[in-house]
């Protein structure tokens, strides 16, 4: 379980309301349960209110406790339990190091201490300009390419300390640098080429 | 070595083209309706002869899993789960199938449900692999475009749909019913066992829960054969397996290779040996972050697969090899577990929630010796009251690493006290 807040009044809009953009995405969700069973749908609207507001408000909560016909405080029960919806306005750019023991292994220390001394913030914190917030994060799944920084939806794999440097002065500078392997490899593969499927896998 | 012509995932590192007409050549999809045809049981028959166990940790054989599910529902639908939830840490293996050969996967749904007499497939994907869930929802458009699910699905005469979960970032929704718990839209929370999912699962409606690698490889047995597959590996632990080898090596990937390959010969062979080499190891993890770690010498010669990890007081996992040489702080390593378990677990049974939160406490004292002895007795003692007293099978996976640890390396907690104290008195 992990540390939960909510930002204050002061901060929450009073409405909330998808834009017929998000609200046929939304639509689309709810469409892939059984009839009756629309409360599946709460993450993914969640996810989508996120997407659209950039975090999770009040109003949000009770729109969609109000469209899945739940109780408000069972689609807050999901909110505070999941660690990917942001329930802060928080920053505009995401960024999140893994610090599980796979990728401390192969030096998430140093990505660590790179995105606190490039942002000047620690985890759980956004800068004052709001334009990003750190997190640090548990097993992203993507071990064999350790250490790994996510930024928003991507992975930026087998990165250190200089290299998660140039990805967020990228970021800083407004722009999106190619997600993945930052070193010379494919994929999950090993570096210097696969030891397997030589000979075959398709012929493009 | 497993020969190239025995490997499933023949795009695993994404070197070729991942949509439907890549997957078409590389012999995705090919007569679908014909494998359909022969009918749940002799699916079922099939996929027990093949001898594939669970690739999700658990190793329980599919086949007979499959054969759990009831025939009369008593006009209930069914349902088949996809745990695409991976987040043991040292697991990437789902990744790469999602990303890289979706079909597998998607083929491997209407495959499974039509064995297990589902309607419709559920695949539960963790939300941070967002990139591979638009691969996935776009394999799965292809699918229906081509009429190979959806109404008379690849011409079978049987009716699926599959559809995509995004979760939110909870490592316990790979536990299967709090996964269920998740996608019903409520706090991924598990529940008590019996009844089972095959009797009640998703909605109060029978249902199976299985890995993306048990599916994704379902059709490729089929075609090929039972005894193609089950001629592969040990008796009892057949087959192909991915596997992730992550951390201290010199070239660090995911591989498929044959069950049963000695760990050494893996790692050497595909990931460029241990850094500084064999002789610089210190301990494996050798199944994802739950099973205990093994110090070298068990290293040196241990197969991986169910039975042998087992006989070592380990398991094969996911299958997720974390290395460590001699360079790494062993007690931080476990004491970044224990941190884990407990950021990870659910809060919803005391000894797990309030446990592990000791554990970790006293673990991160470990780190820098400020404990007693005694109180290393105490921790494994502690983990023993954890294990094996919650609903879920997190107290057993956030225990065994500890115990693993006091177990092989209890000389090097206790070194590490005595350096602490000895600094302090001086």
């Amino acid at each position: 379980m992990s540390h939960f807040r909510i930002a204050d009044d002061a901060h929450q809009p009073k409405t909330f309301a998808f834009t017929p953009e998000f609200q046929a995405k939304a639509d689309k969700e709810i469409a892939k349960y059984p009839a009756g069973r629309q409360q599946s749908a709460v993450m993914a609207l969640l996810d989508l209110a996120q997407r659209q507001d950039g975090w999770v408000t009040r109003a949000a909560v009770a729109h969609i406790a109000d469209l899945l016909g739940m109780a408000e405080i069972r689609v807050w029960e999901v909110v505070s339990f999941y660690t990917m919806y942001r329930t802060t306005p928080g920053g505009r750019i995401n960024v999140h190091v893994c610090t599980t023991t796979p990728c401390w292994l192969r030096g998430s220390d140093a990505v660590t201490a790179a995105c606190k001394s490039k942002l000047g913030i620690g985890f759980g914190e956004a800068t004052e300009d709001g334009q990003f917030a750190l997190h640090e994060v548990e097993c992203l799944g993507a071990c064999v390419n350790a250490p790994i920084l996510q930024i928003d939806d991507d992975y930026y794999e087998d990165v250190d300390g200089p290299k998660t440097e140039a990805i967020l002065d990228a970021f800083m500078r407004g722009e999106t640098p190619t997600p993945g392997p930052q070193i010379d490899r494919q994929t999950s593969a090993p570096v210097g080429g696969a030891t397997t499927l030589q000979s075959v896998g398709g012929d493009d | 070595m497993l020969r190239d012509e025995d490997r499933i995932f023949t795009n695993l590192y994404g070197r070729h083209d991942w949509r439907l007409a890549g997957a078409r050549k590389r012999g995705d999809w090919d007569n679908t309706a014909t494998i359909i045809k022969l009918g749940r049981d002799e699916i079922v028959n099939r996929m027990k002869a093949s001898g594939l166990r669970g690739r999700g940790s658990a190793g329980f054989p599919t086949g007979l899993k499959w054969s759990f599910m009831p025939k009369d529902t008593g006009g209930r639908p069914s349902y088949l789960v996809v745990n695409a939830d991976e987040g043991e840490p040292g697991t990437c293996k789902d990744r790469d199938i999602m990303r890289h050969d979706p079909h597998k996967l998607v083929e491997g749904c209407l495959i499974a449900g039509s064995a297990i007499g589902a309607t419709a497939a559920y695949i539960y994907i963790r939300g941070e692999f967002y990139n591979e869930a638009r691969h996935l929802q776009i394999a799965i458009d292809e699918a229906y475009d081509a009429g190979l699910l959806g109404k008379n699905a690849a011409n079978s005469g049987f009716d699926f749909d599959v559809y995509v979960h995004r979760g939110a970032g909870a490592y316990l929704c790979g536990e299967e019913t709090a996964l269920i718990e998740s996608l019903e839209g409520k706090k991924g929370q598990p529940r008590l066992k019996p009844p089972f999912p095959a009797g009640a699962g998703l909605y109060g409606c029978p249902s199976t829960v299985n890995n993306v690698e048990s599916i994704a490889v379902a059709p490729t047995i089929l075609r090929r054969g039972a005894e193609w597959f089950a001629g592969l590996g040990r008796e009892n632990n057949t087959g192909t397996k991915l596997f992730c080898i992550s951390g201290h090596v010199e070239r660090p990937c995911n591989v498929e290779e044959e069950m049963g390959i000695p760990l050494r010969e893996l790692i050497e062979k595909h990931a460029g040996g241990v850094r500084g080499g064999w002789d610089n190891l210190l301990a494996v993890i050798p199944g994802g972050s739950s099973t205990p770690v093994l110090p070298k010498n068990i290293c040196d010669d241990i197969l991986m697969d169910f039975d042998s990890l087992r006989g070592v007081g380990s398991g094969l996992g996911t299958a997720a090899v974390i290395v460590m040489d001699k360079s790494t702080d062993i007690i931080k390593a476990f004491a970044r577990l224990a941190h884990f378990y407990r950021h990870e677990s659910c809060g919803q049974c005391t000894p797990c929630r309030e446990g592990f939160g000791w554990v970790e406490r006293v673990m991160d004292r470990m780190v820098i010796g400020n404990a007693r002895v005694e109180e290393i007795d105490m921790l494994f003692e502690v983990t023993k009251e954890i294990e094996g007293h919650t609903i879920c099978a997190h107290g057993d996976g956030g225990s065994w690493p500890i115990q693993g640890l006091i177990r092989h390396f209890r000389p090097v907690m206790e070194a590490r006290i005595a350096a602490y104290h000895a600094k302090a008195a001086a």
